[in-house]
């Protein structure tokens, strides 16, 4: 029997443990195909976050670093300056890249670090069991949020593209989502350019993903999928934030 | 013949990093330590290294993880407040068994403090610092030579024993000028083996991983009892201090870094009026020389601990004397620097006056 359907060289063997309907896991496949289908496999280094894809060190099958809450972006730097033959990832969600890693994020954008950043954006504070994180939706209750984010007292959520849009640094900037398969390419097609970006010298590059989570929004995965396209794309609109690369042409 | 130069404190540690093939700076701007990134920016420029001023200690603590994560040798430097947010990072890369080297140029505490040299980050050095059981070696130099020489010192005993280190200078020592006799022996950075751990890309091996947490049942406790052997072996091997005149002293000084320059002085004043005074001057704090005190404490009946600060390296002498000698102190808090007569008129309270 002829296998057409299997598991790319660059994810490890390991059971993933994602809740059902998590978009961590489609990204992590996407990734994970990339850094075979760019060959480049055998000279990246991953960082992993800390929240749910901290485990993430254990799924990429590649050099990966687990650094502090936040500091990928600063942990990233300093391999990259080092080792500049290497490809680089930081692989972040809201709480670590929005909350408290902004001044990372921020600065290495301004620098155009030449480093690729794969930010995932779900709304919520996952692993610590859904509390209100920076991107939580005005109205959209947490565990931190009951009534639902009240903005008169927790303030708006973070718009990173837009934020890091307004710096002359960055070379790319793109948000797009995992709710479905058309989104699913065009996501695999931003994550790809983010790394080309790097592998051509050009700077830093981040592909903002809006992602799902069934367990802390309290839905289905159909229905969470349904929300992304029908209220969170509408608060974060899909689309290219920057891209040098057409500015150049 | 080595080439002799007189420089600052500060720009000596940055020939000395340089020396020992680090090529890899991160930092923020703080003072007393400001000569250091400035002087940096310049002399990496020149030799093909990494400067970066970082938008904060955070940042620079975490640029030198993943610089040495990836095998390299990777320095920052800092002062007090700084290095308080450092801690978490630091706390990291011990948890990761990552060597690095960072330099705080103590300042007046706690809080913004002041700007005037003090050793009142003593405990923050010597207890670990941040969360977590774990130590960092750390040095203390007490001139311009020895900041010269110690990077090259700290980065080997950092590698040999996979651990961060720490050089613990104060804003005296940063800022004063002095003669450096410079080493003939540079360290070629390109001679420098990939250490196992470093992450490069995984082509023809196994991938690596670096990490300071484990959540399976048993494992964390397991990492923590193997790093615990490894600063047992630390404590055994790398004690470091200077004694002097205590052979026959009665009364003996224990002062490291500024306050050892002043208390020998001291030291000279009671010789010459007859005084049995030694001096023992750790160089390592951590691990603190204890053995040397130990031996000493079995003929010496007192010491006196001078420290700037109310009184933190203290603790370590009484343990290291199991209590058994008088132990007195005489400390200078906030930025003050004690002088030599002032010190004098503490030994001669303690032994009753010229002989």
């Amino acid at each position: 029997m002829r296998q057409i359907f299997g598991r790319p060289a660059g994810l490890t063997d390991v059971l993933q443990r994602y809740c059902p309907g998590c978009g961590h896991g489609v990204v992590h496949r996407i990734i994970g195909e990339l850094l075979v289908k760019l060959d480049i496999r055998e000279r990246t280094v991953g960082i992993a976050p800390v929240g749910c894809s901290v485990f993430a060190d254990e799924y990429f099958n590649c050099d990966m670093i687990q650094p502090p809450h936040g500091r990928g972006p600063a942990v990233s730097t300093g391999i990259k300056r080092t080792r500049p033959d290497c490809i680089v990832f930081s692989y972040q969600g809201d709480g670590d890249l929005a909350a408290i890693g902004t001044a990372e994020i921020v600065h290495a954008a301004a620098r155009n670090e030449n480093i690729t950043v794969i930010f995932i954006n779900n709304a919520i504070f996952g692993m610590t069991g859904g509390q209100l994180a920076p991107t939580t939706l005005p109205g959209m209750k947490s565990t931190t949020s009951v009534q639902g984010r009240d903005v008169k007292k927790q303030g708006y959520p973070i718009k990173v593209c837009e934020l890091l849009a307004c710096l002359d640094g960055p070379y790319y900037l793109e948000r797009t989502a995992v709710n479905n398969p058309k989104n699913i390419i065009k996501t695999e097609k931003a994550i790809r350019r983010a790394f080309q970006n790097q592998i051509d010298n050009k700077g830093f590059s981040l592909v903002e993903i809006l992602s799902m989570c069934p367990t802390n929004w309290g839905m289905t995965p159909v229905q969470s999928t349904k929300w992304i396209e029908e209220t969170m794309a509408k608060y974060f609109p899909l689309g290219e934030y920057r891209n040098r690369a057409k500015e150049e042409k | 013949m080595a080439q002799k130069k007189l420089m600052y404190g500060n720009h000596a540690v940055v020939e000395g990093v340089l020396a020992a093939g680090c090529r890899f700076f991160a930092g923020y701007p703080i003072t007393p330590q400001n000569e250091i990134p400035e002087y940096m920016s310049i002399r990496m420029n020149e030799v093909g290294g990494e400067f970066i001023q970082t938008e904060s200690e955070i940042a620079a603590i975490n640029m030198l993880f993943g610089a040495a994560a990836a095998g390299k040798r990777a320095m920052t430097s800092s002062s007090s407040p700084g290095i308080s947010l450092m801690q978490e990072g630091i706390s990291y890369i011990a948890g990761a068994d990552i060597p690095v080297l960072v330099v705080n140029v103590i300042r007046g505490g706690p809080g913004l403090g002041n700007i005037a040299p003090a050793q009142s980050d003593y405990y923050q050095a010597t207890r670990g610092g941040g969360h977590g059981d774990y130590f960092t070696i750390t040095l203390a130099p007490n001139s311009a030579q020895e900041l010269y020489e110690f990077p090259k010192l700290a980065f080997e005993l950092a590698e040999k024993y996979r651990n961060p280190a720490l050089i613990l200078a104060d804003g005296l020592l940063g800022q004063m000028m002095e003669p450096v006799e410079f080493s003939e022996q540079v360290v070629d950075p390109s001679t420098l083996p990939e250490p196992p751990y470093a992450l490069s890309g995984c082509r023809g091996r196994e991938r690596r991983v670096v990490r300071s947490y484990d959540l399976k049942p048993g494992k964390l406790e397991e990492l923590n009892f193997k790093r615990q052997a490894k600063y047992q072996q630390i404590l055994k091997n790398e004690q470091r201090f200077e004694a002097k005149l205590c052979d026959d002293a009665d009364l003996v000084i224990v002062a490291y870094g500024t306050c050892a320059r002043v208390c020998d002085a001291a030291v000279r004043m009671a010789r010459g009026k007859g005084l049995k005074v030694g001096i023992l001057r750790p160089i390592s704090l951590w691990p603190f020389p204890k053995n040397g005190i130990a031996e000493l404490s079995k003929r010496a009946e007192d010491f006196l601990v001078v420290e700037m600060n109310l009184g933190q390296m203290i603790d370590d002498v009484k343990l290291a004397t199991d209590c058994k000698n008088k132990i007195h102190f005489h400390g200078r808090p906030g930025g003050a620097v004690p002088s030599p007569p002032e010190i004098y008129e503490k030994i001669e309270s303690i032994m009753g006056g010229a002989r």
